[in-house]
Formats: C-alpha cells, sequence, structure tokens
C-alpha cells in the first residue's frame, strides 16, 4: 500500500518548517529556495498553500523525458530522477501541468519531491498538521469523515 | 557555520555597496542582531549625529539563528540613531524577509550617507545595486513590494521598505516587510526615507548551515515538542497577543483615553472574542492565524473589515484580508483613544501598515491631540475641521490616513507627542519616555514596568525587560530593580539571536538558547555567557545614549504616572514609585549616582 502526501491548504500558517526540512534532507543546508515543496500565499496572507507534486500514477514528467531519467520507485510510488540519466533538458518542467518539478542550477538536474523514501520530512514537521502522509487511496479521508458527522442526521435508517 | 561572514557596506553619498568580513571578535562578544548591530553601529558613527542627517548610520542585522530551522527564526534587527528619541533605536521584525538576506550571504547590512535620489537596494546573493526608485517613491509599502516583484519579474523576492510616512520623515515611520510585519519603533523608517532608500529587496539562494548539524536538528525538535506541547503557546496561536486586553482590563493596567483612566469600559468589542464574533449580516474580523519564517507559533492575525463600515465603504480596495490587530494596536487604537469600534481599529491598522508607521506611537500622539481638543487648546481650525473627541472613530480613521500620506493636520500627527504638545505649549500632555510613546501597560500599578519603560535605551518600551509576574503578584515598587535590570540583559541577549521573544512564553527556556547556539555556532554558549553578553549589549546602548548627550533627567516618567493616582483597579490609588525604585537600579546595574558607567564596568564588560 502506498502512501500520499495529504495537504490541507486551511490549516498552513506558512511557518515554511516544511521548506527547511525539505531542503535540509535533500541539500544538507536550510535552504528554501531549493525546497522541493513551496507555500504559496495568497493576498497579504489570507491563504498560504502548501504545494508540491503528487506522484502521478500515469505521470507527465516521466513520458516526455527522453533519456528515461524518471522511474517509479515501487515502495513508495514516488516518481524519482536518476540523477546517472538526467541531462537537465527541463522538458519534463515543460510537461508538468503543476509546476511541480523544476530544474536545479546547482545539480544540473531537475529536483522533484521523491517523498523522502517514504519518511517525508516536510510532514515530520508541520506544525499544524497542513501536510501529513497517510493512505493514498483515501486522501481525502478527514474531508470524508468532517463531511459525514456534519451531514449525519442522528436517526438509523430502517429497512 | 551559521554566519555567512559577511557585513554588506552599503554607501549612498557614493553609491558603493561592498563586502567585508564579518567581525568574528564581535561576534563572539555581542552574539549577533541586537548585540552585534549595536556594536557596529557604536563603531560606526558619532552618536551626536542628527538623526535625519546623511551622518546617521541603518543597520540591518541578523543574528546567528536566523534563517536556521530553529522555532522562530526569522527576525532581524534595525539600528540607527532615532528620530522620535535622539537615543539608539533597535527595533526588530520577523516576516521573511530576514531569513532572505541570510540566504542570500549577509549577516548583516550597514548603510552610510544619503543617496542623491531615491535608489533601493537590491540583492540577488553576490549581485548587489542600487537602482533607482523614481516610479515608487511616493508610494505606498504594499505597492512598492507588488511593484518590486513585478519588475524583477520574482515573487520571491522579499521586500523591506519604507512607506510615504518614512519619506515624510515622520518621528515614528516604521520600516515594513512582507506587507505586515514591520521594525516599528522609534522612527527608524524615517531614517531609512531621510537617505533617499526606498526600499531594501532581495533573494537569496545560499540557505544556512549549523556548525554541528545534527546536533542542531536534535535540539530544533525537542523545541518543536516543547512549543506543540505549551498552553502558552496554545494561547498564543488561538488568541493572538491581543489575549493581553481583558488580563489588562481586569487588572486595571490598560491606558485608558491618554491615561486618564486604567480600564477601559469597551474591551468586550475589540478582544479576541470580538475578533472571532460572527455578526448578524455574517461578517467575522478574524480570517486566519499567520506564522512569520520558521515560527510553529504563528500569533500573527489576519483579518478583514466589515464591507459596510463606514470607512472602507467607498474604498472597495480594503476590502481584502490583511494585518489584523495585535494588542498593542488594539490598545494604542482602541482604550488609549476611547475607541472600541473594531473595525475602525483595523482600519487604521491597515494605513499602519500601507503607509508605515509605528501605530503605538500614533495612538499615543493621536491620545494626546485629542486632549488638547478636549482642553481647547487645539480646535477644528487646527484640524481639518475634524471634532478630535475621545472615542471617535471617525478622528481615528481619517487621522490615520492623513498620517500616513502626510496631509493636513496628520503632518502635525506625524511629529510625535511631545514635538507636538511642546508646539502647543503644553508638554505635560504628551505621554513618553525620552519622546517615545508607551504600550499598553501602565506603570502605576505594573511598577517593574514603569521602571523598565523609564531606563529603556529606545524610550518607553515595554519589549526591553519582562517582570511581568513580578508586577502582577506584588503592585508595589520593592524589589523590582534588580530583577528588572536581570530581565534587561536576558531579554538583549535573546534579542540577539535571531529568535522572537515570544518563544519563552510559548514553552522555550533560556536552556533551550543555550543548546541551539552551541549546536550552530563555532564555541559553545552558556547561561552565564548569555547573561553577560546581554549585560554587555545593554551597556553599550547606555553608553551610545550618554555620548549621544543623554542623561539621568531622560530616564523618568511623566508627571501623569509619578504624581496622579490610578483612578481604578488592582492599584487604585497608587503612583509610579521611579523615585524609590530607580536608585536601587542604577546601583544593580554598578553605575554611578548620576546614571554613567563606570571605567571598572567598562573594563569588565570589555566595551
Amino acid at each position: 500500500m502506498h502512501k500520499s502526501l495529504i495537504i490541507d491548504a486551511g490549516k498552513c500558517t506558512s511557518c515554511l518548517q516544511c521548506e527547511m526540512a525539505c531542503s535540509y534532507e535533500h541539500t544538507g543546508a536550510f535552504n528554501p529556495s531549493r525546497s522541493r515543496i513551496k507555500i504559496i500565499e495568497v493576498g497579504h496572507g489570507e491563504r498560504s498553500i502548501p504545494y508540491t507534486c503528487t506522484q502521478c500514477a500515469d505521470a507527465w514528467c516521466q513520458k516526455a523525458c527522453p533519456t528515461g531519467a524518471i522511474t517509479v520507485n515501487l515502495a513508495t510510488g514516488a516518481k524519482v530522477v536518476n540523477n546517472s540519466t538526467c541531462v537537465g533538458c527541463k522538458v519534463c518542467t515543460i510537461a508538468c501541468p503543476f509546476g511541480t518539478i523544476n530544474f536545479d542550477q546547482i545539480s544540473g538536474k531537475v529536483v522533484k519531491c521523491n517523498l523522502c523514501d517514504g519518511d517525508p520530512a516536510c510532514a515530520k514537521v508541520c506544525p499544524t498538521d497542513a501536510i501529513t502522509y497517510g493512505d493514498a487511496n483515501w486522501t481525502g479521508m478527514d474531508k470524508l469523515r468532517a463531511s459525514a458527522i456534519k451531514t449525519d442526521s442522528g436517526n438509523q435508517a430502517t429497512a | 557555520m551559521a554566519w555567512a561572514n559577511n557585513v554588506l557596506r552599503v554607501n549612498l553619498t557614493k553609491g558603493t555597496c561592498i563586502s567585508e568580513p564579518l567581525n568574528m571578535e564581535w561576534a563572539e562578544a555581542y552574539m549577533g542582531e541586537r548585540g552585534l548591530g549595536t556594536k557596529y553601529l557604536w563603531e560606526n558613527m558619532d552618536p551626536q549625529a542628527d538623526p535625519l542627517g546623511p551622518d546617521n548610520v541603518l543597520i540591518f542585522a541578523t543574528g546567528p539563528l536566523t534563517g536556521t530551522m530553529a522555532p522562530t527564526s526569522g527576525r532581524y534587527a534595525v539600528l540607527c540613531k532615532g528620530p522620535l528619541t535622539g537615543a539608539i533605536a533597535c527595533s526588530n521584525s520577523g516576516g521573511k524577509f530576514g531569513a532572505e538576506l541570510k540566504f542570500a550571504g549577509y549577516d548583516l547590512v550597514l548603510i552610510e550617507g544619503r543617496s542623491e535620489s531615491p535608489v533601493y537596494l537590491n540583492i540577488v546573493d553576490d549581485k548587489v545595486e542600487l537602482l533607482a526608485a523614481t516610479d515608487i517613491w511616493g508610494t505606498t509599502v504594499w505597492h512598492t513590494e507588488a511593484w518590486i516583484k513585478k519588475t524583477h519579474n520574482d515573487p520571491l523576492i522579499r521586500v523591506a521598505s519604507c512607506g510615504e510616512a518614512g519619506e515624510n520623515l515622520c518621528r515614528y515611520a516604521c520600516i515594513v516587510n512582507d506587507l505586515h510585519r514591520a521594525a516599528g519603533r522609534s522612527g527608524v523608517g524615517a531614517v531609512m526615507g531621510s537617505k533617499n532608500l526606498k526600499a531594501i529587496s532581495v533573494r537569496g539562494t545560499k540557505g544556512v548551515t549549523a556548525t554541528h548539524p545534527e546536533k542542531f536538528m536534535d535540539v530544533v525538535h525537542e523545541c518543536h515538542r516543547v512549543l506543540a506541547e505549551s498552553e502558552g503557546r496554545k494561547a498564543l496561536t488561538e488568541l493572538g497577543t491581543n489575549d493581553m486586553i481583558d488580563m489588562m482590563q481586569e487588572f486595571g493596567g490598560l491606558p485608558t483615553r491618554n491615561f486618564d483612566d486604567v480600564q477601559f469600559a469597551g474591551t468586550d468589542k475589540i478582544n479576541p472574542s470580538a475578533m472571532f464574533e460572527v455578526k448578524a449580516n455574517g461578517h467575522r474580523n478574524m480570517v486566519t492565524n499567520k506564522a512569520c519564517f520558521g515560527c510553529t507559533i504563528a500569533c500573527g492575525r489576519i483579518a478583514h473589515i466589515d464591507e459596510n463600515h463606514f470607512s472602507i465603504v467607498n474604498k472597495p480596495e480594503y476590502r481584502m484580508a490583511s494585518g489584523g490587530l495585535e494588542y498593542e494596536t488594539a490598545y494604542a487604537f482602541g482604550p488609549l483613544l476611547g475607541v472600541d469600534d473594531i473595525d475602525a481599529l483595523t482600519y487604521a491598522g491597515y494605513m499602519t501598515n500601507e503607509h508605515g508607521y509605528d501605530p503605538i506611537s500614533f495612538g499615543g500622539t493621536l491620545a494626546a491631540a485629542m486632549e488638547l481638543y478636549e482642553m481647547g487648546v487645539i480646535t477644528d481650525a487646527d484640524t481639518d475641521g475634524v471634532a478630535l473627541n475621545f472615542g471617535s472613530a471617525e478622528a481615528l480613521t481619517i487621522m490615520s490616513e492623513k498620517t500616513g500620506k502626510g496631509e493636513g493636520f496628520g503632518k502635525i500627527l506625524a511629529m510625535g507627542s511631545r514635538l507636538m504638545c511642546e508646539k502647543y505649549g503644553h508638554p505635560e500632555i504628551a505621554m513618553h519616555v525620552k519622546g517615545q510613546e508607551f504600550a499598553g501597560y501602565d506603570s502605576r500599578v505594573l511598577q517593574g514596568m514603569g521602571l523598565g519603560y523609564a531606563t529603556s535605551n529606545r524610550g518607553a518600551c515595554h519589549l526591553k525587560h519582562a517582570v511581568f509576574d513580578e508586577d502582577m503578584e506584588d503592585i508595589s515598587g520593592n524589589g523590582k530593580a534588580e530583577p528588572c535590570k536581570t530581565s534587561q540583559d536576558h531579554v538583549a541577549a535573546m534579542d540577539s539571536t535571531g529568535l522572537c521573544l515570544f518563544v519563552e512564553g510559548a514553552g522555550m527556556n533560556i536552556g533551550h538558547f543555550v543548546d541551539l547556539l552551541s549546536a550552530d555556532l563555532p564555541t559553545s554558549w552558556s547561561q552565564e555567557r548569555m547573561m553577560e553578553t546581554g549585560e554587555r549589549v545593554w551597556n553599550l546602548e547606555r553608553r551610545f545614549n550618554l555620548a549621544a548627550g543623554l542623561t539621568a533627567a531622560d530616564d523618568t516618567l511623566p508627571k501623569r504616572l509619578l504624581e496622579v493616582p490610578a483612578p481604578s483597579g488592582s492599584g487604585k490609588g497608587k503612583v509610579s514609585e521611579l523615585a524609590q525604585m530607580l536608585p536601587e537600579y542604577y546601583k544593580a546595574r554598578g553605575w554611578t549616582e548620576d546614571g554613567r558607567l563606570t571605567n571598572e564596568l567598562i573594563e569588565r564588560l570589555g566595551l
């Protein structure tokens, strides 16, 4: 069973702990400019939206890559960039409709979320649970539960 | 290590931007941010310089923890000689700008001279340029930030700028970063404006690395855990700093109508409950809470104004959400003016952010103007026809806009209470220390706070000491001198780290700071070293002020607090016991009886 990052923008305060954790995990430094997850602030901060790769089942980036550098980590389901074959052509960044795979000038390769091999650093540090890591088949479970409780009439249906 | 080992020296007169190595000897002795900035200021300018002249030096200083994963690591301090006070100014701010400066590879930016024409300083890692600000001069903080991001086609740029208030040399203009976080006090924005420097814009891609990364991360996780579990943290997250208004109301320490009273009947209309209340038309003031960089508390408020409110009914551009009420803004626009209209307070808060000026000093100055108006000293002829009565939400909203834009009576309000009241021949009406207006705590009931106000190196300020618990337990001035001195040193050390003071009330303690610093920096830290550093910082600030011409006579409070008893509350009938506390405080500091530093002290602290 795979897990997904489950994002609830309504809980995000834009503290950027996730961006620091991501950059520390992948570069060894606190450096939000190299984070693979970004917080998008709307207006003057009325909304803060954590955004990163959702690991498409049928991934545009993977299909577009001319060198076959993007493969699936079967253990996590993550689409992973293999640096030895990536030539930095950036075609995948054009193909991705979501902007979540990007070129890194320092390495000369593209970078994207790889779910930290199944233990995502961003989800671990998020103080408000705006980012959690859970069942990939039930990313809507929190909303489903909330909606079920809200719409429950209190009466048991009878035959 | 967490230092970038790089100081950017910008000379606006010559148009030069030169990098130099960070003076590590000073960093060891003064830590960073407030402390290190004070040392650089002391070594780089004449304290007798005109605060609004080219010889004033304006410093943006980060701390050793700024930009790290330690909670609340977004802070930077702005230092210069303050135009409101003539004393050292040190105002710190959160948001995201400070961390970005560190990511670009600068520990400190030091600005000298004055540009002939308006410029902004654009920093993209090693590329540093002074660019023409002609298109943004005369425009707001909000416009400036949007314009810079659009012009450089980069939404990730962080901007700190002065609004029109800074350009117009409003004595309490601030520097605003990230739209609604500010280095708020003592007029640092006017110094920026006087230099023809509109903004600093930064993009940084270099990152920050701790000296001992794994050890550092262990401490970070422990800090996260402590904050997550703390009741103090939960209260700050849920209620914000304005939770204080109910506490001060109940205690009777809430300055009301220019300190005529210490309790205000209208707090339930402007407190956190009011911010969360859903009105009959479905409007709720509070939108969400928001964090500064790295902060797992998120005490910041994002709020919006009821679109039917008179302040914005013809101004659709203010129907969006923006920075909402913090305690000091709520106090200075609410009780201090006798206004209980939450939308008017929120609107005036927008004005202070958009045009760039300090809400505390503005509230204090408008309160003095209202008293002068009710005394008949000033009339409608002075106030552009606006009736400046206590309790008038209209007066607040109109004057907040005029002050921001530098129009009409707003130009008089921009002088600050001391100069304004001197102008009208009633200096006793101005409620200030060293020219700076008071935060929302009355010195007649909070005695240690009063001593802290009187001795704060930047004029009246609630953030340079922390004897709140002692004051709540005992409303006398007995035994307040020593704790006041100790907490001033403690806070000076905290302010020099790059973290936010609020982490202490939210569960962290000095031990966490020691552990963070020791993992972050090449040399190890201890509580003793931190406290000695704080004492060193405090005394160097004092030395700056004495050299600037201030004396023990400036360590005082207005007569109203020394002679007119509090009319209600826990301290009913009491006045400030400053006369008793101040000599004890000088003694605790090891100063002479007239408040000067001894040679022995200067030598011990290595000043």
